[in-house]
């Protein structure tokens, strides 16, 4: 009892002291808001695993012996919260940047603000095309590919490998519908007269057989599908029953084996095309591969309440991964205009998660950091890598 | 709901007009004692405060439900936005514009809602709120609202030659609204059309066999409401310089809600108390533990109401 206090104390002082010895230094602040509460609430994965990330780099020395503290609020998937927030960590917590913020309505909420304050917002949570436009914006910086760059994918695809297919489209009549277009004909290039028939549906609308039979009609080889995940669904099941042999390519939105291929019935999805920029933790391809065998111990050791087979945990783990690259680089000049220099300079950053042969490259008139998204094709009962040139 | 509900004694004259100077003197004085993101944040406060008044006017003196003044807001906020796209627009103007949209759209809807009472009003209102948002995401009205996108606006500046900064500037447009607003609201109360309210709130029958327009009365006060909340809307997106159809979910009708609710039905200063509440308790529970800040939330709210059953306003009033 008598070792036991004096001790006890000594533990407490220590303690109290040990941060300053430690540290030495001021940490590292980094901002984001979540939508932890609220409709959107699934996406926050991306904000837990990002803060599990910090902590073990945290525990593995930091940046250059400093640490990053990382201040991730909720916004209750409400964009004026969102600028609240993004108030508070600019102007009370004086965050050196923010990353990984996330929602499309709620970053252009907060787009001209941290402009104007010129703080790096870096890797942002949203398929917007308005990320990339460092003109009018240069203290932004996307991160996963837009539907632009997406549709170009799958037109450059289809040109190439599928020449003298006429091509029908399904597309949802909105904003994300028609955001895929401008890139599907560019990538298409001369080849887009192939383009048939375009069929639209309203997203309220209950099914759009009617759709998939005209389309059917055109005698279509091609069938660009640009639906959310429900309408895919029923898309996938309906060309089954007309027993209509296409290539079928579905957005990377609702390519969710879980939530489309299975209801739609796995045999209806097989040879279903897509297109991916990162590894799926369900895809068997990667199990034994370093980086996935890397990400499943770390999500073991520091985030074990989060679900490692979702596909929003390697959105986090990366977004985290890139954060913490550009603060290394910058690290001997941790100032804003140093972490954009490097964030807009970024050449060949491997990043574990992506697909092989991606990598993060940007350059300060063109900053979307990740440029392209590889086809994977829909095989027994999840995504596979496939060779558009072998089939 | 008995008489004696909606009547009560009122405090002196004197003591009134001292707490009302305090009051108008600690509300000018915010701006130069609070640093720019609390300026911010008293700003979004008073916005709501000026939303629940809207429907404290309806629930508290008409006596009928609204769980739907979130869209009301919403049309408030977009029909401004859609005025100060480009910038040029006056802002003041804009915003009374959406008051007056907000207004008919009140009017349109307190017509069907007459047939209907209570929770029933209630629930056909909520219908309101949850349409809202789609509605603003239709594809047929992107050109005006911008989709799920939504809109950027111009945030206003303080005029040349006032040293007040962006935040300081659009607090005293909000304030002065919401003066004048009160001012409005309490005349309207104390004078006929408030006593034609509390009367078709009280006992409708005897209210018409005074000879008051019973119908007139309930569909005039969803306008008014309308509007007032409609203006709040205006203003929350000049603060913002953004609206969205997610700004505007079912959840900020409920919060409107619990904040007449918290501040008291039927007390018109209670509205800010109820603004203070829904603005802070969120972080404020977030603060206390992670995870589960809507169960502490829903503890205070749980407790507030056995504590103070009118409101914390309630406290204030004998």
């Amino acid at each position: 009892m008598f070792m036991k206090r004096p001790l006890a104390i000594a533990a407490i002082v220590a303690a109290m002291i040990y941060p300053g010895i430690a540290s030495g230094q001021e940490t590292i602040k980094v901002g984001n808001t979540m939508p932890y509460s609220g409709p959107g609430s699934a996406y926050s994965e991306i904000g837990k695993v990002m803060k599990a990330y910090f902590d073990k780099v945290n525990d593995e020395g930091g940046i250059k012996g400093r640490k990053i503290e990382f201040l991730s609020y909720d916004d209750g998937y409400s964009p004026p919260r969102t600028v609240e927030q993004a108030r508070r960590l600019i102007e009370r917590d004086k965050v050196l940047l923010l990353a990984g913020t996330f929602g499309t309505p709620h970053n252009l909420a907060i787009h001209r603000y941290v402009n104007m304050r010129k703080v790096p917002h870096l890797f942002i949570g949203s398929t917007g095309n308005a990320w990339n436009d460092p003109k009018n914006f240069p203290w932004t910086v996307g991160w996963q590919p837009n539907a632009h760059i997406e549709g170009k994918v799958y037109g450059s695809f289809l040109a190439e490998h599928h020449p003298n297919e006429k091509i029908a489209i399904l597309m949802q009549n909105d904003e994300y519908g028609r955001s895929f277009i401008a890139g599907i004909e560019e990538g298409l290039g001369d080849k887009v007269s192939n383009i048939v028939s375009r069929a639209t549906y309203e997203a309220t609308d209950p099914t759009i057989d009617n759709q998939i039979i005209n389309l059917h009609k055109t005698g279509a080889g091609v069938l660009i599908n640009l639906s959310t995940p429900k309408f895919t669904a029923q898309a996938i099941r309906k060309v089954a029953d007309l027993n209509w042999h296409v290539v079928h390519i579905v957005p990377t939105a609702a390519a969710s084996a879980s939530q489309v291929m299975q209801p739609a019935g796995i045999e209806n999805s097989q040879g279903i095309i897509t297109a991916a920029y990162l590894k799926d933790p369900t895809d068997p391809r990667w199990k034994d591969e370093k980086g996935m065998v890397d990400f499943r111990a770390f999500m073991a050791k520091y985030a074990p309440q989060a679900n490692a087979k979702s596909v929003f945990s390697v959105i986090g783990y990366s977004m985290a991964q890139a954060t913490t690259y550009v603060l290394q680089q910058a690290a001997d000049d941790l100032t804003r205009d140093n972490v954009m220099k490097v964030a807009t300079n970024l050449q060949g950053v491997e990043l574990p998660l992506l697909l092989p042969g991606l990598h993060l490259e940007n350059k300060p008139d063109d900053v979307a950091p990740i440029k392209s998204l590889q086809l994977t094709r829909f095989e027994g009962e999840t995504w596979a890598a496939f060779d558009p040139a072998k089939q | 709901m008995a008489l004696t509900d909606t009547i009560h004694t009122q405090a002196p004259p004197t003591l009134k007009a001292i707490i009302g100077g305090l009051i108008a003197v600690a509300a000018i004085a915010v701006p130069f004692l609070l640093d720019g993101f609390q300026v911010f944040q008293a700003t979004q406060v008073l916005v709501l405060a000026i939303a629940i008044m809207g429907l404290n006017l309806l629930t508290g003196f008409s006596g009928q439900f609204s769980l739907g003044h979130g869209a009301f807001f919403a049309a408030g906020a977009y029909v401004t936005a859609f005025f100060l796209t480009d910038g040029s627009f006056p802002y003041v103007g804009a915003v009374l514009i959406g008051g007056v949209v907000c207004f008919i759209l009140g009017l349109a809807f307190g017509f069907p809602a007459l047939k209907l009472d209570g929770i029933y009003l209630a629930l056909a209102t909520f219908s309101l709120a949850v349409a809202m948002p789609q509605i603003l995401k239709l594809s047929i009205l992107t050109e005006w609202t911008g989709g799920v996108g939504g809109l950027v606006l111009m945030k206003p500046e303080a005029p040349q030659g006032i040293p007040l900064d962006a935040d300081q500037w659009l607090y005293f447009v909000v304030l002065a609204f919401a003066a004048v607003l009160y001012c409005l609201v309490t005349g309207l109360i104390s004078g006929r059309t408030g006593r034609a309210f509390l009367a078709v709130k009280d006992n409708p029958l005897a209210a018409e066999a005074m000879g008051i327009r019973v119908t007139n009365v309930k569909v005039l006060a969803f306008g008014y409401s309308a509007m007032i909340t409609g203006v709040a809307g205006g203003l929350s997106a000049l603060v913002t310089a953004y609206v969205a159809p997610d700004s505007f979910t079912l959840f900020l009708s409920v919060n409107i809600l619990v904040g007449l609710v918290v501040g008291g039905v039927g007390f018109i200063p209670g509205a800010i108390i109820g603004a203070i509440f829904v603005h802070f308790m969120p972080t404020a529970a977030d603060s206390v533990y992670q995870g589960l800040q809507g169960v502490i939330y829903g503890i205070v709210l749980i407790a507030i109401m056995l504590l103070a059953p009118k409101g914390i306003g309630g406290l204030f009033r004998r």
